[in-house]
């Protein structure tokens, strides 16, 4: 009788092969992330390492000089700020505003599910045809100029469909159940929006947000058509100014521009990306700020 | 009987419940009476939660739901009533499984309340004692008001949704299967006050222990498969007065 005791403390082969598989499969997981990450770090190493030298503080705060073989990125710097702004102000409520239509008000036919499709594959057009889009629509016939809400206004229809997808898989994500009941309290569709929907769902809105800021710093086409110029003396005082940007500052010191030292253009996508962390920190922050207040 | 002088709360009259294809509900006509409490028995897949949720006219937010047949609350058909807020503000409703909603304690069972527009910190404070202690939650929580309400335990949080909705101060209060995530000492609790409230409101029970209908109800409803079988007198129908057979054998426990 003893024999079978002993026996089930033992491992199967089964459990031998499950216990193996385990292992095997992990390690495939774990490989998989790190060569994800290896062409990132290698990136970014480069930067530092050959950028590190053209930054200083006169780098950021005085004007490129020379052609551009000289100076600094402070009117480009400013220039993409800019762009960000109005292009977040213009597209985050709208998108938002679709978003909770879709996820909450609209009942679900034809029309709705066209909507949708149309949405996504807005999301998948090449930025050149949202720049050439922009050039017709913002530049030529609303006759804004190649001016700063020209080239906003088209980065923002470039990042609607990001806004309008994140933030309704955010809505949807909150349980139905918080919707049954409070609409069986008498609550109305907006007030259940405002009570429980959206400060349970702002968190994922704001990520979207951050795809959006990586997505626009970065973008070049869209802006080269539409208010971005490749130089300019003045600082950029009104959205109906032209300005440099970044993106094609990096560019154009890249291509366009001969006899440039060697570390300025690394220096120039060095801050690009400094950019970008900067600005996804800043709604990191704000994110976890909005959790430890609103704590839920 | 005094039936002539008791007035109803809600007349169901033919009421049929499909969603697309498959009918959850056919043919039920019967009345629920001002202040009683009307239990409703029956098997899974009868149409008890179907009808519950077409009381509120939940069938507006359910895709796929319909909805046929006349239902009259205080008289007046649901389907004509032009702003459903109104109508829903005057029922209450427990779900099966709790939903605390990701709030304080205390602003769940304040919601209500602050949506009807009551600012005053005094009468707030004084709805979510009332309600808490009726729900018999009072005791166990009134030195955390401002912790979360989803972080309560699952029978915390049942009792949490029960005084919700008595905070809405009901006309009708809707219970489907309240006890699921109680514990048997608390749900004992729960149905001596319900039998309080009955005073104040009418309340439909769904429940699927049929002793907890015996204990509570004073009429009983037993629905089968979408079917309503018998409608009667709790006392007769679990004392062996069930005029259809299957009515007994489910009370007795022979099936479902």
């Amino acid at each position: 009788m003893s024999q079978p005791t002993i026996e089930g403390f033992g491992a199967t082969p089964l459990d031998i092969r499950n216990r193996r598989n385990q292992k095997a499969i992990r390690l495939a997981f774990g490989a998989m992330t790190i060569m994800l990450i290896v062409p990132v770090v290698i990136i970014l190493a480069l930067l530092i390492a050959r950028g590190y030298p053209a930054l200083s503080w006169d780098f950021f705060t005085t004007h490129p000089v020379d052609n551009m073989t000289k100076g600094g990125i402070l009117p480009a710097l400013v220039g993409t700020l800019w762009l960000v702004g109005v292009a977040l102000i213009a597209s985050v409520p709208l998108g938002v505003a679709a978003a909770i239509y879709l996820s909450e008000y609209a009942s679900d036919n034809f029309l709705t599910r066209l909507i949708n499709l149309a949405i996504i594959n807005l999301a998948g057009v090449p930025s050149i045809v949202h720049a050439l889009f922009g050039l017709g629509a913002f530049v030529l016939f609303f006759e804004f100029g190649t001016s700063i809400l020209a080239a906003s206004l088209t980065l923002a229809v470039m990042t609607l469909p990001v806004v309008i997808v994140s933030t309704r898989e955010t809505l949807q994500a909150v349980p139905q159940s918080f919707r049954l009941a409070c609409w069986s309290l008498g609550a109305t569709r907006w007030q259940t929006i405002r009570k429980v929907v959206l400060p349970n769902s702002i968190s994922g809105i704001l990520t979207g947000v951050i795809l959006e800021v990586s997505r626009t710093v970065g973008e070049t086409a869209p802006i080269m058509f539409t208010g971005a110029v490749f130089f300019t003396p003045h600082l950029p005082v009104g959205v109906l100014d032209q300005t440099m940007a970044m993106s094609l500052h990096l560019y154009s010191v890249s291509t366009q521009v001969t006899d440039v030292p060697e570390a300025l253009p690394y220096g120039v996508a060095l801050s690009l990306i400094g950019m970008v962390i900067v600005l996804n920190s800043a709604s990191i922050a704000f994110r976890m700020h909005l959790r430890r207040t609103k704590k839920w | 009987m005094v039936a002539s002088t008791v007035r109803t709360k809600l007349e169901v009259e033919d009421l049929e419940i499909r969603y697309g294809d498959h009918v959850a509900l056919k043919g039920a006509t019967f009345d629920v009476r001002e202040n009683e409490i009307f239990g409703i028995i029956g098997p899974a897949n009868s149409g008890k939660t179907s009808f519950v949720r077409s009381i509120n006219r939940m069938d507006e937010m359910t895709p796929g739901m319909e909805v046929s047949g006349s239902l009259k609350f205080n008289g007046k058909d649901t389907s004509t009533w032009r702003n459903l807020y109104a109508l829903r503000s005057r029922i209450g409703v427990v779900f099966p499984l709790p939903v605390g909603l990701p709030m304080s304690i205390y602003e769940n069972v304040a919601f209500a309340a602050r949506l009807r527009g009551l600012r005053s910190k005094a009468a707030l404070d004084e709805v979510v004692e009332r309600c808490l202690t009726r729900a018999a939650l009072w005791d166990e929580v009134k030195d955390r008001l401002d912790s979360l309400g989803s972080l309560l335990s699952g029978g915390q949080q049942q009792r949490l949704t029960i005084a919700r909705a008595l905070s809405q101060d009901p006309e009708l209060l809707l219970l489907d299967e309240f006890s699921i995530a109680v514990d048997p000492v608390t749900t004992m609790r729960i149905e001596d006050v319900l039998k309080e409230l009955k005073k104040e409101m009418t309340i439909v029970l769904v429940t699927n222990l049929v002793q907890q209908a015996r204990r509570l109800a004073d009429r009983t409803a037993f629905f089968l498969q979408g079917e309503v079988v018998e409608v009667g007198n709790t006392k007769e129908l679990f004392s062996g007065g069930a005029v259809d057979e299957r009515t007994t054998h489910y009370i007795e426990g022979r099936f479902g």
